[in-house]
């Protein structure tokens, strides 16, 4: 059984019968207790999954109406909820928190008749970009073990690139779907904010934040937002995007667009390897009949700073509902009175999201909102206009997905403000509201390289295209694991 | 001179759904703990979604009280620990980021004076803390969330009251108009509560909290006042803080909690992107207003010539003005209100007693017309009135039931009268020489027909039969 096949190879082959859904299953769950171990990659397993594969192998046989994904084993962030499963959010917070409703995107792909495989190892409440903020232990990079996968979404990475699943979805706050895919050599999406309901995505910082997939192609991408966007009456912030096919005209090609090339994301700093795929991209795409010129957005410098304050102010209430009444881990109320309770209670987050809720606590306080959260709501509707006008002249723009190789796991990890430098690339789309992809385009020493194109509101169906034309100018090499 | 204002909160009793939820807008209903979901229990992942409903009825309710609506509406976050708050922040607005809030300013005449309105917006309510165990070291709280999510309107005005009979005045036009706007039942217990800025001249603002119902505001303002006047004239400062309405004690207490220190740190919610009220809306809204209680009221006494005060009593009670509306026509309104003012408000003066009435339009405008065409006397109409809203049986039914039709027939009248004539050989007398005493006579027949004797016709006869 191969199960280095993409999410469309999956559905042609069951389809025609050449594999059965329960095979696939069973053989990426033995796939799983072998590679996990020392991967990491889930935090919680499927049990059930081989029996919800024989269902489906019984409705294709008695000739039922079956849904587009044919019983795919796709892997879940552990921030999405999956009705009477528990989901942790990589939190010892909620230990024990076990969802009683299903998230919008998993009741779709619940009909759709995907197989939720297990769900995936990430930072604690999506808040890092290595993945060793999981409160359960770090995830690895399947390309080499001693390093980091990326992060926050980085279960669902590893969980891709290791062939413990088909695809996944994650979330991306500032980069948490896009980054993982470039340091472990998978597609990562961030869809344009409102494309996909976040209804029952845990939030971290809700006004910039979209699930995404990462997938092993960009069609896998297209094929799996097919299913998963559009309009959802649980969430407000949802757009129309009138049952837009994805997947269709996807070989469209890119002649004749206008790409620009985001200065500030090239600047000092950047790995030479990283520069040089990023040359290298540019240059196919032009011989694909694309022009490229570089352009500046100013306010990317300030980006990371504004990206911090916000997200650090919407944590800080995002996060003030869990203080254990209702939910989460074993700790009796009985005794305490209800200050005391809920600050002994809070002491089980971990050292990062304690830092970014304190952040929180202070950035939009009173006599000091002026001179950060404020200010940050500033930079955000200025970078927004910067690349407003960017998209007037360009059809796309370019970048490195991260502008640095992944480190090794314990690297970095006490050196919160040179990590949030490596979030400089990718928070620009968040802040923004703006759709943006990372192809893995390039592998140095042995670790892959991804490339970062961000598209205008609305225009996921162009970036596809033009992502799509980008993975066909290169073939990387297997993961070796 | 002692200035006054008011925040007032008022749920939105009448909306089928909560602000951000399916669950029942009507909690008072249910089980501990049953009218709740993911979304008003704030569990990790739930979204809110603005019930539209909710929004449409504020904004009636911000154009009632004259005030300006913006075309654009956002709400804020209001962060802070509460155990009856499952977010632990409320959803609510504000307009320090600029006009964003449902209603804008606006004004209410009472009597003469005018109370300026600050600004309406639309919030959720809280959960409910219950607190038991008799001494502090055994009390435990317990939270019921049925109410949490509940739709509220908060309503703050200017301090522009110089007094609790002020306060009492505007409270009662404000129910009122809340009532007649169809948006809220104000005597449901819970719908209605309030906190209070009291000052007196040379003092400093102090906050009243947890005014459970209007009836309490008005006695917490009195109360306040006279122990700020009490400082006063011994000399002591008024602090300025926060002080808590005791509702068994009917005192207020210094809340010694810190909350005055709270910093909300209010910001946008993200979950509802910014509401537009378009212009065709604000004006089909506008068009769908009920009638203001004012504007009914000068209808009844242009209109009908129903006496200035019976129209304000009719008119500012929905339940009545309602009946009234559906019953009436231009010939009998005069009398309809009459029945409604004198007789069925004494027959059903609690909310209990309007609840199992059976009366309807119906009724009332068949008592006015038997009334009107002398087949029943306003005595009789009386009795009706009383088993209609018991029964709920048609008036054709009861008068023959219980035997109130008038006696109308002559000869039968004219024997009564003789009966009457030959035992009051004194009032008869006195009758001749003064006629107007004749009155003595008619209400001794009454007494013999229980009433019943159509009372022009007996009067008629009587003067016949004396000879005056």
């Amino acid at each position: 059984m191969n199960l280095k096949i993409s999410a469309l190879e999956y559905v042609q082959q069951v389809q025609n019968g050449t594999i059965s859904a329960e095979d696939f299953v069973s053989t990426t769950l033995d796939r799983i207790k072998s590679v996990d171990d020392k991967l990491h990659a889930f935090l919680s397993v499927n049990d059930d999954a081989v029996n919800q594969a024989k269902e489906i192998d019984k409705k294709i046989k008695s000739g039922d109406k079956v849904g587009a994904c044919f019983g795919m084993p796709i892997s879940i962030k552990d921030n999405m909820c999956i009705k009477n499963s528990t989901t942790t959010c990589a939190s010892k917070m909620l230990e024990n928190f076990v969802a009683p409703y299903d998230a919008t995107v998993i009741s779709k792909l619940k009909q759709q008749d995907a197989i939720f495989i297990g769900k995936a190892n990430m930072d604690e409440f999506a808040m890092g970009l290595t993945t060793e903020f999981s409160a359960y232990g770090p995830s690895k990079n399947p390309w080499n073990t001693e390093y980091i996968p990326g992060g926050s979404s980085g279960g669902s990475a590893v969980s891709v690139s290791a062939f413990e699943c088909i695809a996944s979805l994650g979330s991306d706050t500032g980069g948490s779907v896009r980054n993982p895919a470039s340091f472990c050599g998978n597609v990562g999406y961030k869809p344009t904010y409102g494309l996909i309901s976040r209804f029952g995505l845990i939030s971290y910082a809700n006004s910039i934040e979209q699930i995404g997939p990462l997938t092993r192609t960009v069609k896998d991408t297209a094929f799996l937002l097919n299913l998963i966007t559009g309009l959802d009456p649980n969430d407000n912030t949802t757009v129309d995007n009138h049952n837009e096919d994805y997947l269709g005209e996807i070989e469209a090609g890119i002649e004749g667009k206008k790409i620009g090339i985001i200065k500030e994301m090239i600047a000092e700093g950047t790995d030479p390897a990283v520069m040089s795929a990023t040359k290298d991209a540019i240059s196919k795409l032009e011989s694909l009949g694309a022009t490229c010129e570089e352009v500046s957005l100013d306010m990317v410098k300030y980006s990371v700073a504004a990206y911090y304050t916000i997200t650090a102010t919407e944590a800080g209430s995002n996060l003030a509902r869990y203080d254990n009444l209702r939910y989460g881990y074993d700790f009796p109320v009985e005794g305490y009175e209800f200050n005391s309770y809920i600050e002994k209670a809070r002491k089980k987050f971990g050292p990062e999201v304690t830092r970014r809720m304190i952040l929180g606590g202070f950035v939009p306080s009173a006599g000091q909102a002026g001179k950060y959260f404020l200010k940050a709501l500033k930079v955000k509707s200025k970078l927004t206009k910067e690349i407003d006008e960017a998209f007037k002249k360009f059809d796309l723009l370019i970048a490195p997905t991260v502008p640095i190789l992944p480190f090794k796991i314990g690297e970095k990890i006490d050196d919160p403000v040179s990590l949030f430098l490596v979030d400089i690339n990718t928070v620009t789309a968040n802040l923004t509201g703006k759709p943006a992809i990372s192809v893995p385009y390039a592998v140095s020493n042995g670790l892959p390289i991804g490339i970062q194109l961000l598209a205008n509101s609305m225009n996921d169906k162009m970036l596809l295209q033009a992502a799509y034309a980008l993975e066909q100018t290169v073939k990387l090499p297997e993961v070796p694991l | 001179m002692t200035k006054i204002g008011l925040e007032i909160h008022c749920q939105l009793t009448n909306l089928q759904s909560k602000l951000f939820c399916p669950c029942k807008a009507n909690y008072r209903e249910f089980e501990i703990n049953e009218n709740i979901c993911p979304v008003c229990m704030g569990l990790p992942g739930s979204l809110p979604r603005l019930n539209q409903e909710a929004v449409k009825k504020a904004t009636m309710i911000a154009m009632a009280l004259n005030c300006s609506t913006p075309k654009k509406i956002a709400f804020f976050r209001k962060n802070y620990f509460y155990p009856d708050l499952p977010k632990n922040f409320q959803i609510t607005q504000l307009n320090i980021y600029g006009d964003t809030s449902i209603g804008g300013t606006g004004s209410v005449m009472v009597g003469d004076k005018e109370i300026r309105i600050t600004r309406i917006q639309l919030e959720e309510d809280p959960g409910r803390l219950i607190y038991e165990g008799s001494s502090s070291k055994n009390q435990i709280t317990l939270v019921d969330y049925n109410r949490a999510g509940t739709p509220l309107v908060e309503i703050v005005t200017e301090p522009d009251f110089d007094g609790p009979k002020q306060v009492r005045e505007f409270l009662n036009i404000l129910s009122d108009l809340l009532e007649n706007l169809g948006v809220s039942d104000p005597s449901l217990e819970g719908a209605m509560r309030a906190d209070a800025n009291v000052s007196i001249e040379g003092g400093k603002k102090v906050e009243i909290k947890n005014i459970g119902s209007f009836h309490d505001l008005e006695k917490a303002v009195h109360f306040e006042i006279t122990r700020q006047e009490s400082l006063h004239s011994r000399e002591i400062e008024i602090a300025q803080e926060t002080r808590h309405w005791d509702d068994k004690r009917k005192i207020t207490i210094s809340s010694r909690s810190k909350e005055e220190a709270l910093d909300y740190r209010y910001f946008l919610e993200g979950d509802i992107p910014w509401v537009t009220i378009e212009s065709e809306i604000h004006d089909k809204l506008k068009s769908e207003m009920p009638e203001s209680i004012s504007s009914k009221k000068e209808r009844y006494v242009s209109k009908y010539n129903i006496p200035s005060q019976v129209a304000d009593v009719l008119s500012s009670d929905k339940f009545y003005s309602d009946l009234f509306e559906e019953s009436h026509s231009e010939s009998t309104a005069k009398e309809i209100a009459n029945i409604i003012t004198t007789d069925l408000m004494g027959l059903v003066d609690t909310r209990e007693k309007r609840e199992a009435s059976k009366i309807t339009p119906k009724h009332l405008k068949d008592l006015a017309e038997t009334i009107q065409s002398n087949k029943i006397s306003r005595n009789s109409a009386k009795n009706a009135l009383y088993e209609i809203v018991k029964t709920g049986k048609d008036l054709s039914h009861i008068i023959s039931e219980l035997d109130l039709g008038n006696v109308s027939d002559e000869s039968e009248l004219i024997k009564i009268i003789r009966e009457v004539i030959s035992e009051e050989f004194q009032a008869v007398e006195q009758a001749k020489s003064n006629p107007q005493t004749v009155n003595f006579l008619v209400g001794k027949v009454m007494q013999k027909t229980k009433g019943k004797a159509d009372p022009k016709l007996t009067l008629d006869l009587l003067k016949k039969e004396i000879g005056v």
